[in-house]
C-alpha cells in the first residue's frame, strides 16, 4: 500500500473511465447475457423465447454429446499438459547443464509461441496429411495406416501433437527460469556428499521445482482447454463423430452453426465457472509464493 | 554445471539439438512446400527440399491472392494484421497504466469495486462468451471495422496487474519529493512513472503484439468482407477453399508469411520479450 496518495477525487475516474467502460460494454454485459441466455430457450424460428429455468442444464447433463465432450476435454487437456510439460523440462534441464551455448540453444526453442495456433494446427495437418503427408508415409513404412479424417484415434494425437508443440516454448522458458533460479551452492554441497545427478534432480531439483511446476499445469490447463480452439477449429473441425470435440469447441459450434442459443449460454456458463476456478488457484497460489 | 561429466555433456547437446530439428520440423517441412510448383504434390509424398518456384510462389501470394479461394492478397492481410495487433498492444497498454496507475495513486470511494470489475475479466476469455460478444459487436455496428477486431479484446486485466505491480515497488519517497516540489498527479505520471516502467511497457508490448496477431476466433467471426481478414484467420479460408484441389504450395507459403512477423519480434526483442512474459505471468 502506498503512504503517499494524490488527494483528486475526479481524476481517478477520469484514469479509468476507459478500462471500466471498455470492460462493462464487451466483458460484463456479455457475460451478463449468456447468464441469463442460459435459463431460456428460444424456439425453432427465434420468435418465442420461454424462460426455462435449469433445463438448459439438466438437458446438458443427459446429452451424450455432453458428456462426451467433457470426457474429450479432458483427455485432451491431460496429453498436451503432460507431453508438452515433459519435453519441456527436458528441454530445460539440458540447456541448464550447458555453460556456453545457452543462449544459442533458447533462442533456437523459444520461437514457436510466437506460431499462431491456428497457424501450428494447419502445419501439423499438412505434415499427417493422409494422401500426401510425411508422418503417414513414414508410418506406413512401419506397418500404420494413419487417417485422422476416419480414425478417432488418429485425429486426438493430431491435435494434441499440435497444441504440444505450441506449448513446448512456454513452459521451455518458465523450466529454464526455475532451474536457474536454484541456487547451485545447493546441488554443490549434494555432488560433495556423493549425490549423483539423478539422486540430485530428484531429491534437490524437482522439489525445488515445484511451485515452477504447478503454475504451468494450471496455465497449460487453461492453455488446452481455450487457446487450442483455433487448432481444433483448423484441422478436426471437432470430428470425427465428436472424437476431438471439445467443450470450448462445442460452445462455438452450438451457437454459431447450431444457433442453439439456450444450451450454447449453458455451456459458456459452465465453463466460466471453470475458469474461475482455476483463477482463483492460480492467484492463490502466487500470493502464497509472494508471502514467502 | 557441478563436475565435470563429459558423457552427460554430450547427452544434453544431443538432447538439444532432437528438440531443436522436432521443433523445426513443422516449419522446414512448409518451407519446403512453399517452394515447389502445384505438380510436386501430385506424386505421392511431399518433397523434402526446396524446389525451384520460391519467389514465384510468395510474389503470387503477395500481389494477387488466389482468385478462387476469395480471400485477398497476403500484402493486404498482413497490413490487417500488422493494424489490428497495434492496436490491441498500444490500446491495452494505454488503458492499462492508467487505470493502475489510479487504482495505486488514489482513494477514491468504489476503488474495491472497480478493481475487483476489471479483476474478473481474468476469468472471462473471449471464447467462453462468444456469442453474447458477438452481438453487442453486431448492435454496435462494429462488424468489419478495425475497432471492431481490436477494442473487445483490449480490456483484459492482465496488463494492468503487471503496472499495478510495477508502481507497487516505486519507492514512496519518489512520490513526496515530487509533491514537494509541487508537481500534480499527471505531471508525476508523465514524467516520473512513465519513464521508469519503459522497460515494462516495452516487454508488454512484444506479447500484446503476438498476442492480437495470432488472433483466429474473433477476427474470422466479425470479418464477412475481405477488405478487414487477417492473416491468420484467412489461411483457414484459403484452407477450405482450395480443398477441392490442393494448392498447398500457396497455403504453406501464405503460413510462412503469417509467421514471420511474431517469430521476428520474438526472436529479435528475446530478452525482453522472457521478462515480459516471466513477468506478466506471476
Amino acid at each position: 500500500m502506498k503512504r503517499t496518495i494524490f488527494r483528486n477525487q475526479l481524476l481517478p475516474w477520469l484514469l479509468l473511465a476507459p478500462q471500466l467502460i471498455i470492460t462493462f460494454i464487451f466483458f460484463l454485459w456479455p457475460a451478463a447475457q449468456a447468464l441469463r441466455q442460459s435459463f431460456l430457450r428460444q424456439d425453432a424460428f427465434g420468435i418465442r423465447t420461454t424462460f426455462v429455468g435449469l433445463d438448459n442444464f439438466r438437458r446438458l447433463w443427459n446429452s451424450p454429446e455432453y458428456l462426451n465432450s467433457l470426457q474429450v476435454t479432458a483427455v485432451f487437456a491431460i496429453s498436451v499438459t503432460v507431453l508438452s510439460m515433459g519435453v519441456a523440462l527436458l528441454l530445460a534441464i539440458a540447456v541448464d547443464r550447458m555453460i556456453r551455448s545457452t543462449r544459442v540453444y533458447t533462442t533456437l526453442l523459444v520461437w514457436p509461441y510466437a506460431v499462431a495456433p491456428a497457424v501450428a494446427g494447419i502445419l501439423w495437418w499438412f505434415i499427417f496429411n493422409p494422401t500426401i503427408g510425411i508422418m503417414p508415409y513414414l508410418l506406413g513404412q512401419l506397418g500404420y495406416n494413419w487417417n485422422h479424417i476416419s480414425n478417432k484415434g488418429d485425429a486426438m494425437t493430431l491435435v494434441v501433437i499440435a497444441s504440444a508443440w505450441k506449448q513446448i516454448s512456454y513452459n521451455f522458458l518458465f523450466f529454464l527460469a526455475g532451474l536457474q533460479a536454484i541456487p547451485a551452492s545447493l546441488r554443490e554441497a549434494a555432488a560433495i556428499d556423493g549425490a549423483g545427478p539423478v539422486r540430485r534432480f530428484f531429491d534437490i531439483t524437482f522439489p525445488l521445482l515445484s511451485p515452477t511446476t504447478f503454475f504451468l499445469l494450471v496455465v497449460n490447463i487453461v492453455y488446452a482447454m481455450f487457446d487450442t480452439f483455433a487448432v481444433i477449429d483448423a484441422t478436426t473441425q471437432g470430428g470425427p463423430a465428436q472424437a476431438t470435440n471439445i467443450m470450448v469447441y462445442k460452445v462455438y459450434f452450438d451457437g454459431f452453426v447450431g444457433q442453439n442459443l439456450g444450451s450454447s449460454a449453458a455451456q459458456s456458463v459452465i465453463l466460466m465457472g471453470l475458469v474461475a476456478m482455476l483463477t482463483v488457484i492460480q492467484f492463490r497460489y502466487v500470493e502464497k509464493k509472494v508471502a514467502y | 554445471m557441478i563436475e565435470n561429466r563429459p558423457f552427460l555433456n554430450l547427452a544434453a547437446h544431443l538432447v538439444l539439438i532432437l528438440g531443436v530439428c522436432v521443433v523445426a520440423l513443422p516449419v522446414w517441412v512448409a518451407f519446403v512446400a512453399s517452394t515447389h510448383g502445384p505438380t510436386a504434390f501430385m506424386s505421392g509424398t511431399i518433397p523434402m527440399w526446396p524446389g525451384p518456384d520460391l519467389v514465384e510462389n510468395y510474389s503470387r501470394m503477395l500481389g494477387r491472392g488466389v482468385s478462387t479461394s476469395g480471400t485477398p492478397p497476403v500484402g493486404t492481410m498482413m497490413m490487417n494484421s500488422l493494424i489490428m495487433a497495434l492496436l490491441i498492444a498500444v490500446g491495452k497498454i494505454v488503458i492499462s497504466v492508467l487505470s493502475a496507475f489510479a487504482v495505486v495513486y488514489f482513494r477514491f470511494p468504489f476503488r474495491g469495486l472497480a478493481f475487483w470489475c476489471i479483476f474478473v475479466t481474468l476469468m472471462l476469455p473471449v471464447e467462453v462468451r462468444i456469442v453474447p460478444t458477438f452481438q453487442v459487436v453486431a448492435d454496435l455496428g462494429m462488424l468489419n471495422s478495425y475497432a471492431g477486431l481490436s477494442i473487445p479484446l483490449i480490456a483484459s486485466a492482465t496488463a494492468t496487474f503487471l503496472f499495478r505491480q510495477v508502481f507497487l515497488t516505486i519507492p514512496d519517497e519518489l512520490t513526496e519529493a515530487a509533491r514537494i516540489d509541487g508537481a500534480g498527479p499527471m505531471k508525476f505520471f508523465r514524467d516520473i512513472l512513465l519513464p521508469l516502467s519503459r522497460t515494462n511497457i516495452a516487454a508488454l508490448f512484444v506479447i500484446l503484439f503476438i498476442y492480437g496477431w495470432n488472433q483466429y476466433l474473433w477476427p474470422l467471426l466479425i470479418t464477412t468482407s475481405a477488405d478487414y481478414y487477417t492473416i491468420v484467420a484467412g489461411i483457414k479460408r484459403m484452407a477450405d477453399a482450395v480443398d477441392g484441389i490442393p494448392q498447398w504450395h500457396l497455403v504453406m507459403a501464405t503460413a510462412m508469411m503469417a509467421m514471420i512477423p511474431p517469430v521476428a519480434v520474438v526472436i529479435g526483442m528475446q530478452r525482453l520479450f522472457v521478462k515480459g512474459l516471466v513477468e506478466t505471468e506471476k
